[in-house]
């Protein structure tokens, strides 16, 4: 399958700019390919620019109400588990108005493939600040700067003790392409962090992973089983002191490449995971944290057994063994007189 | 010596640990085998447990057995109080907290010539301190009248006395007391204690060391009022002689209203999936559904009520039959997601067991106040259809036409229930999957096949066609916007939305027509038409009787079936009575503003007196609220 055949014949309507353009496109490409057909695809969003996506892709799709996504998305996966099940949401329709169902669809690990567009504003209502917005933020709703702490996703998916975390850069296509196909191959709650760039509200919110010199000494792409390197050069890595995270260089103080941790996405413990996410993570306006590199990639992929084969296998199972299975049989199972 | 009866009404009452509501469900499946019609009014407090022996925490089970028994009956003839605190509540009723207040015919809960049985070990002085008695004499205290046939009975003891060889434990010695006090209730009643005993085996079936206990019980509860000639006259209940010949069972609202929808689900061809979340007095629904895998049946418990109707809403997306249940606060929870199913046009049953509000309100009570919370209730313009259930039984009936009614117009519907339905039990003609009405899918033609948009129905019924994921060819992109009336896509053209708006309007509005017809019942000839909606049937019933008048009785609520207007233009009085201060009667007089209605309502947390219906209808109406 290619990408042309997962595009719409809609007007793709994303300002011009935009990071939901190369999202869009990323999707696309990602869907060719993982090869499910275009019928056995539903892509659910709620509310925001992101949720605008269902209408650019020539799949099932539902652009339903605001913050509502992950259930109306775990409807249709639990009760249809053959289909593949995409949700579209961003950092207000996913953390703010729909924060409960995010964390309980994680929770149950539904097999959905979430992809959270985080551009820390609310763009369709043209710019108020939102829950992943750093404290002190200045929006048209915090015109003095919020006094809000602001989420980190990833902490929120690993409290709700998601299966699956990854993160990427709307700016880096074959990160992005190979965490949405890597969102598709892992069985239960996907969550791709897409940071997204708002041309219009919030400009240079990713600034500092998104220009590409910048991006090789801030960022670092994990890859299970690689030891974490980064840098332009190649040189840098992390290792761990002590209970912490710390970025080293090849070569100094006698540090090699095999000092350096090795990348494992399957680690049921959450805690180096949520360690390799909350690095570089900014909580503050202004104030990037640059001691660390912000981790891309997928950091987090965990068997579960999934909440949808689970219903599905209980039900399953009790019929197998139940006597009754139409409702002429059922009631025959009623105390029952005749008159 | 023996009285014979048309119907008797049998209260039983008692801490909420001791057992009232299995004790009279089981007295009235004794009863309903025995060839009775029944209906059951459970009366029980919020709490879970509240201390023990205290007003607070009386349970109560009301039935009404015999032949035309439409209601629980206003007051008992019969009541069994296992403790003090379970005679003071009935005795004075709704006063029952007002210090002195003295037995009042309007508001106790028994008549004035009621047969009163009593566990006489539950009145020393520290029950009566408990239950807020102020003297050592509670009969006198409380003002009963002579007429009340007071039955001391030394229940508990003589409970620890059948049971003492038992090898039972203290405690649940103590908790059988219901059991004996049912073999006495048995006994008085004229109920074979045979058939007793087989309904007790047949109940205990799966734990068969409970047989023993309280077959022993129960025997010797019956045995004490025949051997003691207690000096009381037995009663002689008359058999529904005028029921279609058929297999009979008594069953719950909640129960039936689970059991419509599994039957809908079959003859439709598709799987039954419920989101719910936890809601008294809803969540029977859920957990009688979450029983039933066997029957193929999906439950998945929310994380909230608006994730239970979303869920709902993704399994209709994707092509099952989708229900969500709750109760009054839930359905506001709901409203912004049921208007998403109402402009994706996707089928939808919302059932709303009523309960006393609003906020949190009463959550145990009865009530009628939903009504226009489920017509109106939703931003835009927003029609969905209203059904409303008026007998325990005919809950399964009104769930399976929601279900058929949804599937076929691709819409929302709500079903009001409410506590006194879903709780109390009527006796029900179990029905053959073959005698249920067929139900039709809405289904793409093959000729939309790779041309398909959430935009084509048919011209006729407006009916949008169901292509659900997974079909090859029919992809498309449902929307909670505004779409396009050709091309099923995003719009804010200003004429569209017109149309848009007309389109979901006249697609509900046309349906009318193809419901059943309203029916008049009672004397049809009379000047006078009572008017009720939903579980007031059966009071309102035995009212029409009592006043020689008509009534017309609503279960199709949004649309209006087609005749209403044509049948209430025939009357002179027109007397919407409701549970509530007028919804009925409000939405009535915008849709007829030709006719006059006069409103009779209550709004207790209880059923209607049929006596103060009657009451407040012949003395004019003047003012009732």
């Amino acid at each position: 399958m290619e990408a042309q055949d997962f595009k719409s014949d809609q007007y793709v309507r994303f300002c011009p700019g935009c990071g939901d353009h190369a999202i869009t496109m990323a999707l696309q490409k990602a869907m060719a390919q993982i090869g499910v057909p275009t019928h056995q695809v539903a892509v659910i969003s709620g509310i925001g620019c992101s949720s605008r996506m269902p209408h650019y892709l020539n799949t099932y799709g539902f652009n339903t109400i605001h913050g509502r996504g992950a259930a109306i998305a775990t409807g249709v996966k639990t009760s249809h588990p053959e289909l593949t099940v995409w949700q579209m949401t961003g950092d207000g329709d996913c953390l703010a108005i729909g924060g409960n169902h995010f964390i309980h669809s994680l929770r149950r690990n539904v097999d959905l493939n979430i992809c959270l567009f985080n551009n820390r504003i609310y763009g369709l209502t043209k710019g108020q600040y939102s829950p992943t917005s750093p404290k002190g933020f200045v929006s048209k709703s915090s015109p003095f700067g919020t006094v809000e702490r602001p989420f980190i996703p990833a902490e929120l998916v690993m409290g709700a003790r998601g299966t699956f975390f990854a993160r990427t850069l709307d700016a880096d296509l074959p990160t992005t392409v190979a965490c949405l196909v890597a969102a598709h191959q892992h069985k239960g709650a996907s969550v791709v962090e897409c940071l997204v760039n708002c041309v219009i509200f919030n400009n240079g919110t990713h600034a500092w992973i998104a220009d590409r010199e910048l991006r090789a000494e801030h960022s670092i792409v994990l890859e299970h089983g690689k030891p974490m390197v980064f840098g332009k050069n190649r040189d840098r890595g992390l290792v761990l002191d002590g209970w912490n995270l710390k970025a080293v260089r090849i070569g100094e103080d006698g540090i090699k490449e095999t000092d350096l941790l090795v990348h494992d996405v399957t680690t049921k413990d959450p805690t180096l995971h949520l360690k390799l996410a909350l690095m570089g993570q900014p909580t503050e306006a202004g104030k990037q944290p640059d001691d660390l590199p912000i981790a891309l990639g997928v950091i987090r992929s965990v068997d579960e057994e999934t909440y949808d084969a689970a219903v599905n296998r209980q039900i399953e199972e009790v019929r197998a063994t139940a006597k009754q299975h139409t409702f002429d049989q059922l009631t025959q199972t009623l105390e029952q007189w005749e008159m | 010596m023996k009285t014979d009866k048309q119907n008797v009404v049998v209260r039983f009452c008692g801490d909420s640990g001791d057992g009232m509501q299995l004790t009279g469900n089981m007295f009235s499946s004794i009863s309903a085998i025995l060839g009775n019609q029944i209906s059951t009014l459970p009366d029980f407090p919020a709490e879970i447990r509240a201390p023990q022996g205290t007003l607070g925490g009386v349970s109560g089970f009301q039935v009404n057995l015999g032949s035309g028994v439409y209601t629980p009956g206003d007051k008992a003839d019969v009541v069994v109080a296992m403790n003090a605190a379970a005679l003071k509540v009935c005795a004075l009723g709704s006063k029952f907290s007002h210090a002195g207040a003295l037995y009042n015919e309007q508001d106790a809960y028994f008549e004035r010539n009621a047969i009163v049985i009593i566990d006489s070990d539950s009145f020393s002085a520290k029950d009566l301190e408990k239950a807020l008695y102020v003297t050592d004499n509670p009969f006198t205290e409380l003002g009963l009248p002579e007429s009340v046939q007071i039955v001391p009975i030394p229940i508990t003891s003589l409970t620890k006395e059948s049971l003492k060889d038992s090898g039972m434990d203290a405690k649940s010695i103590l908790k059988s007391r219901n059991m004996f006090a049912l073999g006495v209730i048995c006994w008085l009643l004229d109920r074979p204690i045979d058939k007793a005993i087989m309904f007790l085996e047949g109940k205990f079936r799966k734990k068969p060391q409970l047989i023993a206990p309280n077959v022993k019980c129960l025997t010797d509860g019956f045995n004490y009022g025949n051997n003691f000639h207690l000096s009381v006259n037995t009663v002689n209940i008359e058999k529904a002689e005028d029921l279609p010949h058929g297999s009979y069972t008594s069953i719950a609202g909640n129960k039936a209203t689970a059991w419509g929808l599994i039957a809908a689900a079959e003859k439709a061809g598709r799987r039954l999936f419920l989101g719910s979340y936890p809601i008294t007095p809803a969540t029977d629904i859920m957990q009688e559904l979450a029983l039933r895998k066997d029957m193929g049946v999906m439950v998945v418990q929310a994380e909230d009520e608006i994730s239970a109707v979303c869920l709902a809403i993704g399994a209709s997306f994707a092509g099952d039959l989708a229900v969500s249940s709750t109760s009054g606060p839930g359905l506001s929870l709901k409203s912004e997601a049921i208007g998403l199913a109402v402009m994706a046009e996707l089928p939808l049953v919302v059932v709303d067991v009523q309960r006393g509000g609003p906020s949190t309100g009463l959550p145990t009570k009865t009530e009628q106040t939903d009504l226009l919370q489920a017509i109106y209730g939703r931003n835009g313009e927003c029609p969905v259809v209203v059904l409303a259930a008026s007998t325990s039984a005919n809950c399964f009936h009104f769930a399976y036409e929601a279900a058929r009614l949804a599937l076929e117009n691709m819409t929302p519907v709500i079903l009001l229930t409410d506590t006194y339905l879903a709780n109390g039990t009527s006796l029900w003609q179990i029905p053959k999957l073959s005698e249920l009405g067929e139900i039709h899918l809405s289904l793409p033609p093959e000729q939309f096949k790779g041309k398909f948009n959430p935009a084509l129905r048919d011209t006729e019924s407006l009916v949008r066609y169901w292509a659900t994921p997974g079909m090859e060819g029919f992809e498309h992109r449902n929307i909670g916007l505004e779409r396009d009336a050709e091309r099923g896509t995003i719009s804010t053209n200003p004429e569209n939305h017109q149309l848009m708006v007309n389109t979901r309007k006249d697609k509900i509005s046309k349906l009318a027509e193809r419901l059943p017809k309203l029916q008049i019942q009672g004397n049809a000839e009379s000047d006078t038409l009572l008017i009720g909606w939903g579980s007031t049937e059966g009071h309102l019933h035995v009212a029409a009787d009592k006043l020689h008048c008509a009534l017309a009785h609503f279960n199709y609520i949004h649309p209006l079936p087609g005749n209403a207007h044509e049948l209430l233009s025939r009357y002179k009085r027109l007397i919407v009575c409701e549970l509530n201060t007028g919804q009925f009667a409000t939405y009535l007089r915008s849709q007829m503003p030709d006719l006059k209605f006069e409103q009779y309502n209550e709004t207790t947390g209880q059923p209607f007196s049929v006596e103060r219906i009657v009451e407040a209808v012949n003395s004019g109406m003047s003012d009732n609220r």
